[in-house]
């Protein structure tokens, strides 16, 4: 029997919800600048905004300042797991290496990776070299942590079954371990790559750039173009936003039995 | 009593070849050798110096008193628990020469869910050095000896329990093991899926005589489907006693009420309850 209309409606209710907050913070905004409660030089109307990001995606320089982030990012992202993940298997898998330097890798990842940045800029120098390196260190850091906390929790009776039929060590760890890591370094990749973009977007304010969101953002605001800033602003947002839909996506695709 | 010459030879000289260890006799038939078996967990003994035998081609249960360490046993024939002291061969050769296969009671954390049910099948065989279409004809004959009607192209999390177990014992048997270690494998499963599950192994059995160990924390269960019930002590563990049960096979629920079965259950309970009682 097919849902009746109402039925379906009543269905999409739920999902619709998102909707409501968002449609409620717009008018929350419009209202304060038609009543002026707050300089419209700061603050221009939504409306102005959205036009400015319009513009800027389709036609205007923002899409390229967008597509520069977005390249930075991954870029240090991919960096970021290739050393991390083979890095995190080996440490994971063997407690007395793993204890030995947790605390270091706990410190380095405690650390502000912004505090890092005049460390390395004497090593890479003023240039696109230090942005990906912030950021991938940073990154590196928190999916590492990650992937060694999953592989040390990975279930041993799952281990055991492998090595009852005749797997070798180093089989179990690529066969089974591996495999059973893979939720926690899906977490962990997932904050590994907002935290890279954090780190860029940080990076392009300040160390010597002529192109990225961040410092569009900051370009904006030294030149009081509200618009111009709230719109790189959205931008930075949605690419934070849809980098972590992209990876939630992702996970449950290819961690299908995650949490089953 | 029937043996074939290899047997009787091995029978007459003993493991004697194999090492330093007893070379005590053992009977003709004998698949298994437990010698000088010692486990310590911290200050307790579990086991010393134990010794066992186990007949080829036979189901044996292991029963006994809790924390006796009925699955230790296995565990440490099988190779997953390491031992203080002692010696398991099987036919005289050591553990890396034998084929085993293990059957866990915990189906759901034994199956690797990130592999389609008939890979999780697959997986023992690459281990075998075998052709590809040897492993095929190998994965379609234990789809057909169990003749179960399962969807083998799901992933393990979409069968029941009853299924996942199922599959789980298909792939400890596809490697035609030389031994099959049983932990528990029914006691997650509910009374009708425990019924059916031991039909399909009693036929797998007949059909394979595959020497065969059974852990079970039920009676019923243990004599139901057992050539001899090893009955353990409490720790330091000693057999209590190696009940033998040859009523035919395949049994099935009139097995349960036979004047043989309830005599044999009856003798069993009560060696169980002497042991209980001795701590």
């Amino acid at each position: 029997m097919n849902p009746t209309f109402s039925e379906r409606l009543a269905a999409l209710i739920p999902r619709l919800a998102p909707l409501w907050g968002a449609l409620g913070f717009l008018f929350i905004w419009w209202l304060v600048v038609t009543m002026k409660v707050i300089d419209p030089v700061l603050l221009p109307s939504p409306a102005d905004s959205f036009k400015a990001l319009w513009k800027g995606m389709f036609g205007g320089t923002l899409l390229h300042d967008f597509l520069r982030t977005v390249t930075r990012t991954i870029f240090s992202f991919v960096i970021a797991v290739a050393i991390a993940v083979p890095l995190g298997i080996v440490l994971g898998s063997s407690d007395k290496i793993y204890r030995g330097i947790e605390f270091i890798i706990d410190f380095f990842r405690s650390t502000p990776a912004s505090a890092m940045f005049p460390l390395f800029l004497v090593l890479f120098g003023v240039g696109e070299k230090t942005k990906i390196a912030v950021a991938a260190f940073g990154a590196a850091l928190v999916i590492l942590f990650n992937v060694a906390y999953g592989v040390m929790n990975a279930r041993k009776l799952r281990q055991l079954a492998a090595k009852v039929m005749g797997a070798s060590k180093t089989r179990v760890l690529l066969d089974v371990t591996f495999w059973e890591s893979m939720p926690q370094t899906f977490v962990g990749m997932r904050s590994g790559v907002s935290l890279a973009l954090v780190i860029v977007i940080v990076a392009e304010m300040f160390i010597g750039s002529t192109d990225g969101l961040g410092q569009r953002v900051i370009n904006s605001q030294m030149i009081f173009d509200m618009p111009e800033m709230y719109a790189s602003i959205f931008a930075a947002g949605a690419l934070g936003y849809g980098l972590n839909l992209l990876f939630l996506v992702i996970e449950r695709k290819f961690v299908h039995w995650g949490g089953k | 009593m029937t043996s074939s010459p290899i047997d009787l030879k091995n029978a007459l000289e003993g493991p004697a070849a194999s090492g330093p260890s007893d070379h005590r006799w053992y009977p003709p038939g004998t698949h298994i050798t437990v010698r000088g078996l010692s486990k310590r967990f911290g200050a307790t003994t579990l086991y010393d110096n134990f010794d066992l035998d186990i007949p080829r081609g036979q189901l044996i249960s292991v029963f006994g008193p809790n924390g006796c360490g009925k699955s230790t046993l296995i565990n440490m024939m099988s190779g997953i628990l390491p031992f203080d002291a002692g010696q398991v061969l099987f036919d005289g050769k050591d553990l890396k020469d034998t084929r085993i296969g293990y059957v866990f009671q915990n189906y759901r954390e034994a199956m690797f869910p990130w592999l389609r049910a008939i890979d999780n099948l697959r997986y023992p065989l690459k281990f075998l050095k075998l052709s590809k279409g040897e492993m095929d004809a190998r994965v379609d004959r234990i789809i057909a000896r169990f003749d179960v009607k399962i969807d083998l192209n799901r992933y393990p999390y979409e069968l029941s329990g009853g299924q996942q177990q199922s599959v789980s014992i298909m792939r400890a048997l596809i490697v035609e093991p030389e031994v099959l270690f049983m932990d528990e494998p029914f006691s997650a499963l509910d009374y009708e899926m425990t019924l059916f599950m031991r039909e399909q192994l009693q036929k797998v059995f007949m059909e394979t005589r595959t020497t065969t160990l059974l852990v079970s924390h039920d009676l019923e269960e243990a004599v139901h489907l057992a050539d001899k019930i090893l009955l353990l002590t409490r720790k330091p563990t000693r057999v209590a006693d190696y009940v033998p049960f040859d009523a035919p096979r395949p049994r099935d629920t009139e097995t349960l009420s036979s004047p043989d079965f309830v005599r044999v259950k009856a003798h069993s309970l009560e060696v169980f309850q002497r042991e209980v009682r001795k701590s």
